[in-house]
């Protein structure tokens, strides 16, 4: 097989699986609420309500679209365009599994393999806040404006906070390629062990990247009436909505990357499953612990309330910081005692 | 002040534990856990329909009588009694020859509940002295429109063959009780105007 034809359809499969499970993240959103307020959840749509996701995406699309006469007129459409944009670009320098081998030809389950994929991820999840603050503030509306500079200011600040917690990562693993961390992780012990602190900020910097709760304040619907897409209607504002799902889709394959060893698994070379089955078993763990993370999304978003807006910023600023920058520094130290610098 | 269980409002500081919050966020998602797995408080509705209590009041009926004459007189004892001011009637002299359609000299040319307005208190029910309007245990349908609450004859006059049983609501605790005229709510209108109260 040509080898640009592997990666087209790979580029095509990651882009369907994302969309898929995006989709289906919105009726996991739905039932695990239900689930942990007592009630039942959506049950109508198909078997167990299984086909509510598509009588939902069939409601978006079949609503009036509206854009507002003073709006932005170009900007109001670019926004949504860049927030599902940016969110289906992470997924590339991810690697989804290890190699498929077909006859003597050996292809890689990522679709590019950048020596530098951990500052192109930082770059496309800093674009993401453009998508948020343009609709904002092309809606010209009070509370998208609000929302947006609420949404920009709230990534900006736990951007930081989250590079720095990347940094600690970088020194101990010593690479900013991502197959080479999970390649890391293989050989040794997940990034976990060595890196405990640096997880839990990224964790926490992940919830606010994706404006999930307890950091939903960009769009929350009680203060702002949804935030930045209060003015969206129809398939847009599913674009919005969307991108969520799908962030938070791909920040949960980034911290399993990072530091829950990737598609590896213990044990994973005494099975004695050959090459190919055995890259598709550890595709299937990937994804059973990427499940895992998007579950836990949604078990703290229907746990906790959100933050005040100083509780937010002092989180960020005077919590999170500092930690970062301890942990950089201990990281350091240790590594300076065991004699790796 | 009264239950004893208001507290006084204190802005404390957080002790330090409370400021990571990881651990009252830990113990909620314990919490959050345990109920995926409790029973649902919720149930299918047009599938599975929740027991009615035996002594449910819904909506209203007017019975004929066993020639399928009309029971109601027209007495306006209903009216009065609810206290929600839901029934509305217009009375007319029976004529000749109408005497298989009304029982009595006397009948309910228009009868009108506002279900909007009534409470289902049942004391329509216990006031009609000629054994006529009856709270069912069937629910009033919702609707669109508000006029569409406004039951008429129409609606409400039923043969006496569909039995409504009140004999559940009406044990012999309750029978009891209700003898009792020290409670102001067991006064009849009747009582009220023989026997007013001593305050007065």
């Amino acid at each position: 097989m040509d080898p640009l034809l592997f990666k087209a359809i790979l580029v095509v499969a990651v882009f369907g699986i994302t969309l898929i499970v995006a989709l289906y993240s919105t009726f996991g959103e739905r039932k695990i609420a239900a689930v942990m307020q007592d009630r039942v959840g959506p049950n109508r749509a198909g078997p167990f309500g299984l086909l509510q996701p598509l009588a939902d995406g069939i409601k978006m699309f079949m609503k009036q679209e509206l854009i507002p006469s003073v709006s932005n007129k170009w900007l109001f459409i670019i926004g949504p365009c860049i927030a599902m944009l940016t969110a289906c670009m992470t997924g590339v320098v991810i690697p989804w599994g290890g190699s498929l081998t077909f006859g003597d030809q050996v292809f890689e389950l990522q679709i590019a393999d950048l020596n530098i994929g951990i500052l192109y991820l930082f770059g496309v999840v800093s674009l993401g806040v453009y998508g948020i603050m343009i609709g904002g503030w092309a809606s010209n509306n009070k509370f998208s404006l609000i929302g947006a500079i609420r949404a920009s200011s709230q990534m900006i600040s736990y951007e930081i906070a989250m590079g720095m917690a990347i940094i600690a990562l970088v020194m101990s693993t010593g690479t900013l390629s991502l197959k080479e961390i999970v390649m890391q992780q293989d050989a040794g012990l997940a990034n976990i062990v060595y890196q405990p602190l640096g997880f839990l900020i990224f964790l926490v910097c992940a919830f606010a990247e994706t404006n999930r709760a307890p950091f939903d304040l960009p769009e929350c619907e009680t203060e702002l009436i949804g935030g930045y897409h209060t003015e969206y209607s129809s398939l847009k504002l599913g674009f919005y909505l969307f991108a969520e799902y799908i962030n938070m889709f791909i920040s949960s394959a980034v911290i399993v990357s990072f530091y829950f060893g990737g598609y590896n698994f213990p044990f994973q070379h005494e099975l004695g499953l050959d090459g190919n089955l055995l890259t598709i078993v550890q595709t299937l763990v990937f994804f059973g612990k990427i499940f895992f993370f998007v579950f836990f999304f949604m078990w703290v978003r229907w746990t906790i309330p959100r933050f005040r807006y100083d509780q937010l910023m002092h989180l960020g600023w005077k919590v999170l910081l500092p930690l970062a920058l301890f942990n950089i520094f201990a990281t350091g130290l240790v590594m300076w005692g065991m004699g790796k610098l | 002040m009264l239950t004893n269980r208001s507290k006084q409002v204190v802005k404390k500081e957080m002790t330090i534990m409370e400021k990571a919050y990881l651990p009252a966020i830990f113990s909620g998602m314990l919490i959050t856990f345990k109920h995926i797995f409790m029973k649902k408080a919720t149930i299918r509705y047009p599938e599975q329909v929740r027991e009615f209590a035996p002594v449910y009041r819904g909506q209203h009926v007017l019975k004929l009588d066993e020639a399928g004459a009309e029971r109601c007189t027209a007495c306006g004892l209903c009216a009065v009694a609810c206290p929600a001011e839901a029934i509305t009637m217009v009375a007319e002299e029976r004529k000749k020859g109408e005497e298989n359609l009304y029982r009595e000299e006397k009948y309910a040319s228009t009868y009108e509940i506002n279900m909007l307005r009534c409470i289902f208190c049942g004391l329509c029910e216990e006031a009609c002295p000629k054994e006529a309007i009856f709270l069912t245990d069937r629910i009033v349908p919702s609707t669109f429109e508000r006029d569409e609450f406004i039951y008429g004859k129409d609606k409400l006059v039923e043969t006496i063959d569909q039995k409504v049983d009140v004999t559940k609501r009406q044990t012999p605790e309750v029978l009891e009780f209700k003898k009792d005229k020290k409670h102001k709510h067991n006064r009849t209108f009747l009582d009220r105007v023989l026997k007013p109260s001593s305050k007065h």
